[in-house]
C-alpha cells in the first residue's frame, strides 16, 4: 500500500479538493483531522475532486488528506450475515456502541469481527494444488458452510484444522504466501465467476401475483416502481422475507428509518418458511437512511452486491433487494452537480443508464470458480416523481430489468395489495420457467395462467358495457364472469401482507385459483343448460 | 479550535443572503460568522463552500445594509447551535431566536447544534403508542403514533389553520396509557402572514399544555425559514430525549419552506430541478422528517406533524410528492367537502396512516378498533363509489341497497368526519357503531 499525503484547499458540501500528487481515479482517501472515507472522483492535475462519505461539518481548509492507494472497498468474510450495515458497511451496532443513538460523526469501523472464533474445516490437504476461487475449507456460520475460497494459486504447504479468528493464517502455499478467511474487494469491481449461465430456474417469492403471472428466474433482475404509498417498501418486505433462497441483502437506500426498525424487529421473530431458520440468519442488511450521508447512500448499493457476490461465489442462491433505486440514483445526481458536471435529462448525469445497466450485470446465475452454481437475483424498488413512469430513472430501468412490476396507485387507492398492475406488467422470464413450474408444482400451471389471464381481459372489457348499462344488463354468461373475475382479484390477486396470506407458496397459489376457475367452468355449465345466474352460483 | 478569533474586511461581492470573503486563512466549512455591518449591527451567517481563500457565506437574516468596505465578518470556530433549557416551555421565538412574548431569554442549560445527527436506525423503536388527536377521521380511521410523520395535504383556501388549531387544542396522549408522561406540543410556523401569526398567537395563548413555539413572518428572511423547522426539531429532540417527554411537532407550512429552498437555490446559482426546486430537496426535507422517532429503551419520543398546501390542489406537485415519500402517510384535506360545510374537511380515503396498524387494538385503543375502521372505509368507499353513478343514471336507477348505502356516506360526512368538540377514541369508534348500525350494514 503506498500511502500519499495531500492537503485540503477546497469543501463544498461532500465535495473536497485537496492539492495531492500521484493518485489514482477511485482511490479511497481519508479526508481531514477526523479521517472521514472519501473516494477520488476526478483528477486535474495535481489538484483531485474527492466525493466524502460522511458529514463534513467542521472540515478546515488545510487539513491533511491521505490517499491509501486503494480503492473503496468491503471486507467480506464470515461474520456478515445477521449483521446490519451502513452504506460503508460499518456495523450500525458497533456503531451505536460506540457513539449513542445518534451518528455524530466519522469513524473507521471495520464490517467484520477480526476476534471472533470460528471453527475452521479444512476440504484440501497438503501438497494438493489450489486455483484462485477454488474451495479450501469452510467454517460454521449459522446453518450455512461459509465456504472460503482460494485468493491464489498454488501448493498448499500447510493448512489449519480447527479454531481460527480472521486474523490468522488458514493455509500456507509453497511460494510462501498465505489464505486467510476474509478479503477486501473493491465494491465497483465485478466478482469474477467461470461463465454466465442462462435464468432457467424460478425465484418463487410467495406472492401469488407474482409467482403466477410474472414469474421472476433466479438471476434475474426486476423492477418494482410505484408512486408513495403503491406498497413498494412492503412487498420489497415481503419478499425478503418468504422468498426461496439461500441468503438476502436488502439496502434501504435513502428510505424512512422508522421502516427499518419495523423490519428488524420482525426479521428477529420470523422464520424462514422454506427451511424453518431464523430469518435473520439469511439476511444482511445495509441501511443508509434518507437522512445520512447522501454520498455513503450512492455506495450503499455496491457495498450490499459484492457482499452479495460473495456468497453467490460459493454456490448459494442470493437475492438483493434495494428499496429504492431512485434514491441512489438522485444521490448519484447530486454528488454529480456539486461536481459541476454536465446535466443530462432532469439533471441525472449522462452516464445514469450506463451505471444502472453496468449495476444490473451483476446479477446473474453462474457457475462460479470453484465449479458451483450461484445465482444473484435482483428486486428493486423505484420511485417515479409524481408517479410518472416517463422519469429517466424507470426508463432506464426498463431497458435493463427483466421484469416489470407496475405498482398501479389506483389499485393502492382501492386497497387493492400488492397493486401489482395485471395488464401493464412482464415478466422477460415468463417463457422458460412454465416447464418447470408445470412439470414441479402442477400441470396445469400455465393453463391456469392463461385462463386467468383471459378472464381478468374479459373483465375490462366488459367494464365499460357495465358503465352503461348496470350489472343487471349483463348476459347471465358476462355476470358469472364479472363475479369470477372480482373474486379473482380479491381473493387471488390480493395478498394482505398482515395476515397468515402474507407468504402463499406455490402449490397453495395454483390450488386457489384452481379452485375459482373449477366454480366458473361448473357454474357457466349450468347456466348454459338454463340455470339462472344466481341460483347457479349457489 | 483557532486560539484569537479572526475578523475580515475583504468582502468581494455580495448577492442575496450570499457573501463572497476573499484572503481567508483559515476556516470550516458550516462554521458560524459574526457579520457586522457599518452601521455596527450583527447578524450571523455560515461558511457556504471554500475556495482556496475565497469563502462563500450565507447570511441568516438580511443583507440589506451590508456593504463590500466596512462590513466586518467575524469567524467563530462554531457550528449553528442553540442555547436549550426546560424554560423554553410555554415561550415564544422568533425565527432569529429572540423572545417574542417579552420577556427575557431563559438562560441555557446546554447548547446543541440546529442541524441535529442522524439517528442511528438499529437505536429506532418502532412506533406503536396511539396518540389521540381528538378527531376522529385521524383517530378512527388514519390513527397517529408516537414517533410517526403524518403531514397534513392542503389546498390553497382550505381551513389547515383551523386544523392545526384543532389538533393543538386536542391532542394529547390517552389517559390510560400516557401515565406520567409529559406531553409538548413544539409549534414551528414559516413565512406567517400577519393575519396567520394573529390566529396562532391567540391559540397558543389558550393553550392547556406545555408548548414551544417559533414563528417565522412572511416578511422575515428566507434564510431564517430554513431555520425555523431546525430549531423547533433541535428544541424537540432535547425535550424528548434528554428531558423525557412526549413532543408533538407541528410545522407549517412547508410549502413556504421549500419556496425559501427554491429561492436560495436559486441565489446559489445551483442547477434547478423539477419545477425549480433543487435536486437535493428530497435529502433536505429528509434531514426534518426524519428527526420524528423513538429511541430503544428511552422514554421520549418525537411525533411530526408537517402542513403542507398542494400548489394548484396538485399532489403529484414535487412538494407533497416528496413530502408523501418521505412521511409515514398523509391526511388529505378535499375542497369538496369544505364546500359542503364539513370541518375538517379530511377526505379519508386518500388519507392513510402507515403505522396505524402498530398502533391500535387491546391495550392500546379497543380490540376491535381495526375491524370499525375498515368496515367504515369500504362503506364510505363505496358511498364515493355510488356517489359517482346517481350522477349517471339518477337516484331512481339505483338499488335499494345503493341507496342506504349513499345515505350512509352523506351522514357519516355529517357526523363522522364532521365535528365541533374534541372526541375520544372510544367515542369515535361507538360513533362509528352507531351509525353503520342505524343504516343496518352489516358489523
Ligand atoms: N400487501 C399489503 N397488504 C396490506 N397492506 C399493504 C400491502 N402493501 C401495502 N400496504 C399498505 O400500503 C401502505 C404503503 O405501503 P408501502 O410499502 O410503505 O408503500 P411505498 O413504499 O410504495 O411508499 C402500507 O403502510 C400499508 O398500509
Ligand atoms: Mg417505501
Amino acid at each position: 500500500m503506498r500511502e500519499i499525503p495531500g492537503t485540503i484547499t477546497g469543501i463544498s458540501g461532500p465535495t473536497v479538493i485537496a492539492e495531492v500528487k500521484g493518485v489514482r481515479l477511485y482511490d479511497r482517501v481519508y479526508v481531514g483531522r477526523q479521517m472521514l472515507t472519501g473516494e477520488i472522483v476526478r483528477i486535474e492535475g495535481d489538484r483531485a475532486v474527492i466525493q466524502v462519505y460522511e458529514d463534513t461539518r467542521g472540515l478546515a481548509l488545510g487539513e491533511p488528506v491521505r490517499s491509501t492507494g486503494m480503492a473503496l472497498t468491503v471486507r467480506v468474510g464470515p461474520g456478515l450475515l445477521s449483521n446490519i450495515f451502513d452504506g460503508l458497511q460499518r456495523p450500525l451496532k458497533r456503531l451505536e456502541e460506540d457513539m449513542g443513538f445518534f451518528i455524530t460523526g466519522g469513524k473507521e469501523l471495520y464490517g467484520l469481527d477480526y476476534l471472533r472464533r470460528w471453527r475452521f474445516y479444512p476440504l484440501k490437504k497438503k501438497g494438493e494444488e489450489i486455483r484462485y476461487g477454488e474451495i479450501y475449507g469452510y467454517v460454521e456460520e449459522g446453518p450455512f458452510k461459509h465456504y472460503l475460497l482460494s485468493t491464489r494459486d498454488g501448493i498448499i504447504r500447510w493448512i489449519a484444522d480447527g479454531e481460527i479468528s480472521l486474523n490468522e493464517t488458514l493455509a500456507e502455499l509453497e511460494d510462501g504466501s498465505e489464505l486467510f478467511g476474509c478479503e477486501e474487494w473493491p465494491v465497483r469491481k465485478p466478482r469474477p465467476f467461470k461463465r454466465k449461465l442462462s435464468p432457467g430456474e424460478p425465484l418463487i417469492t410467495g406472492q401469488r401475483a407474482i409467482d403466477l403471472l410474472f414469474p421472476l428466474a433466479r438471476g434475474g433482475t426486476a423492477i418494482l416502481p410505484g408512486g408513495f404509498g403503491t406498497g413498494k417498501t412492503i412487498l420489497e418486505q415481503s419478499i425478503a422475507k418468504f422468498a426461496d433462497v439461500d441468503i438476502v441483502v436488502y439496502v434501504g437506500c435513502g428510505e424512512r428509518g422508522n421502516e427499518m426498525a419495523e423490519m428488524l424487529e420482525e426479521f428477529m421473530k420470523l422464520t424462514d418458511p422454506w427451511r424453518g431458520r431464523p430469518l435473520m440468519e439469511r439476511t444482511i442488511l445495509v441501511v443508509n437512511t434518507s437522512n445520512m450521508p447522501v454520498a455513503a447512500r450512492e455506495a450503499s448499493i455496491y457495498t450490499a452486491v459484492t457482499m452479495a457476490e460473495y456468497y453467490r461465489d460459493m454456490g448459494y442462491h442470493v437475492l438483493f433487494l434495494a428499496d429504492s433505486l431512485s434514491r441512489w440514483a438522485e444521490a448519484l445526481r447530486e454528488i454529480s452537480s456539486s461536481l459541476e458536471e454536465m446535466p443530462g435529462e432532469e439533471g441525472y448525469p449522462t452516464y445514469l443508464a450506463s451505471r444502472l445497466a453496468g449495476f444490473f450485470e451483476r446479477a446473474g446465475i453462474v457457475e462460479t470458480l470453484a465449479g458451483r452454481i450461484g445465482s444473484l437475483s435482483m428486486i428493486l424498488s423505484v420511485s417515479p416523481p409524481g408517479g410518472d413512469f416517463t422519469e429517466p430513472v424507470t426508463q432506464a430501468c426498463l431497458r435493463t430489468a427483466g421484469a416489470f412490476l407496475m405498482l398501479d396507485t389506483s389499485l393502492a387507492h382501492r386497497r387493492h395489495f400488492p397493486a401489482i398492475n395485471w395488464f401493464q406488467s412482464y415478466s422477460l422470464y415468463t417463457g422458460e420457467l412454465m416447464e418447470f413450474f408445470n412439470k414441479k408444482i402442477s400441470p396445469e400451471w400455465s393453463i391456469l395462467r392463461q385462463r386467468c389471464n383471459e378472464i381478468l381481459q374479459k373483465e375490462e372489457s366488459l367494464r365499460e358495457v357495465v358503465e352503461i348499462v348496470g350489472m343487471e344488463g349483463l348476459q347471465d354468461s358476462d355476470r358469472l364472469l364479472m363475479h369470477i373475475a372480482e373474486r379473482i382479484r380479491l381473493e387471488f390477486l390480493c395478498q394482505n401482507a398482515y395476515t397468515e396470506d402474507a407468504f402463499s407458496p406455490p402449490e397453495r397459489t395454483v390450488e386457489r385459483l384452481k379452485a375459482l376457475i373449477d366454480l366458473y367452468d361448473r357454474t357457466l355449465e349450468l347456466i348454459r343448460k338454463g340455470t339462472p345466474f344466481e341460483e347457479a352460483l349457489r | 479550535m483557532r486560539l484569537a478569533e479572526h475578523s475580515y474586511r475583504t468582502i468581494s461581492s455580495i448577492r442575496g443572503p450570499l457573501i463572497f470573503l476573499e484572503k481567508v486563512f483559515s476556516c470550516r466549512i458550516g462554521e458560524i460568522v459574526r457579520i457586522i455591518s457599518p452601521s455596527g449591527e450583527e447578524r450571523e451567517g455560515e461558511v457556504l463552500k471554500i475556495e482556496g481563500n475565497t469563502v462563500l457565506i450565507e447570511v441568516f437574516g438580511e443583507t440589506k445594509g451590508l456593504d463590500i468596505k466596512n462590513t466586518r465578518v467575524i469567524f467563530t470556530d462554531s457550528i449553528k447551535s442553540i442555547p436549550l433549557s426546560e424554560d423554553m416551555l410555554g415561550r415564544i421565538f422568533s425565527s432569529s431566536f429572540t423572545p417574542l412574548d417579552g420577556i427575557p431569554a431563559p438562560l441555557p442549560e446546554t447548547w446543541a447544534p440546529v442541524t441535529g445527527y442522524p439517528m442511528n436506525p438499529v437505536s429506532r423503536a418502532r412506533p406503536e403508542e396511539f396518540i389521540e388527536t381528538g378527531l376522529s377521521c385521524i383517530d378512527g380511521l388514519n390513527t397517529l403514533v408516537k414517533g410517526q410523520k403524518l403531514p397534513v395535504f392542503s389546498c390553497a383556501g382550505l381551513p389547515s389553520k383551523e386544523v392545526v388549531a384543532s389538533l393543538l387544542r386536542y391532542a394529547r396522549l390517552r389517559e390510560e396509557t400516557g401515565e406520567g408522561r409529559r406531553f409538548v406540543i413544539v409549534f414551528g410556523a414559516m413565512g406567517l402572514t400577519f393575519h396567520e401569526y394573529y390566529f396562532y398567537m391567540k391559540t397558543l395563548e389558550e393553550l392547556r399544555i406545555d408548548f414551544v413555539a417559533f414563528i417565522n413572518m412572511a416578511d422575515d428572511p428566507v434564510m431564517e425559514r430554513l431555520l425555523t423547522p431546525r430549531f423547533a426539531l433541535t428544541v424537540a429532540e432535547y425535550l424528548a430525549f434528554e428531558k423525557k417527554s412526549d413532543v408533538l411537532v407541528i410545522l407549517t407550512d412547508m410549502t413556504n419552506y421549500c419556496d425559501a429552498l427554491r429561492e436560495i437555490s436559486t441565489a446559489r446559482e445551483e442547477l434547478p430541478g423539477r419545477r425549480g426546486y433543487p435536486g437535493y430537496m428530497y435529502s433536505d426535507l429528509a434531514s426534518i422528517y426524519e428527526r420524528a422517532g423513538r429511541i430503544k429503551g428511552a422514554k421520549g419520543s418525537i411525533t411530526l406533524l408537517p402542513v403542507v398546501t398542494m400548489p394548484e390542489d396538485d399532489i403529484t406537485h414535487p412538494i407533497p410528492d416528496l413530502t408523501g415519500y418521505i412521511t409515514e402517510g398523509q391526511i388529505v384535506l378535499s375542497r369538496e367537502l369544505h364546500q359542503k360545510g364539513i370541518f375538517p374537511p379530511v377526505d379519508v380515503l386518500p388519507s392513510l396512516s402507515r403505522l396505524m396498524q402498530n398502533g391500535i387494538g387491546e391495550g392500546r385503543t379497543r380490540h376491535d378498533h381495526r375491524k370499525i375502521a375498515n368496515l367504515l372505509y369500504k362503506y364510505y368507499a363505496r358511498a364515493r363509489d355510488m356517489r359517482r353513478l346517481e350522477a349517471i343514471v339518477g337516484r331512481e336507477g339505483l338499488t335499494e341497497q345503493d341507496r342506504i348505502i349513499l345515505d350512509f356516506g352523506d351522514a357519516f360526512e355529517r357526523e363522522f368526519i364532521a365535528q365541533k368538540e374534541r372526541r375520544t377514541v372510544i367515542e369515535t369508534l361507538d360513533l362509528g357503531v352507531s351509525l353503520m348500525k342505524r343504516f343496518g350494514l352489516a358489523i
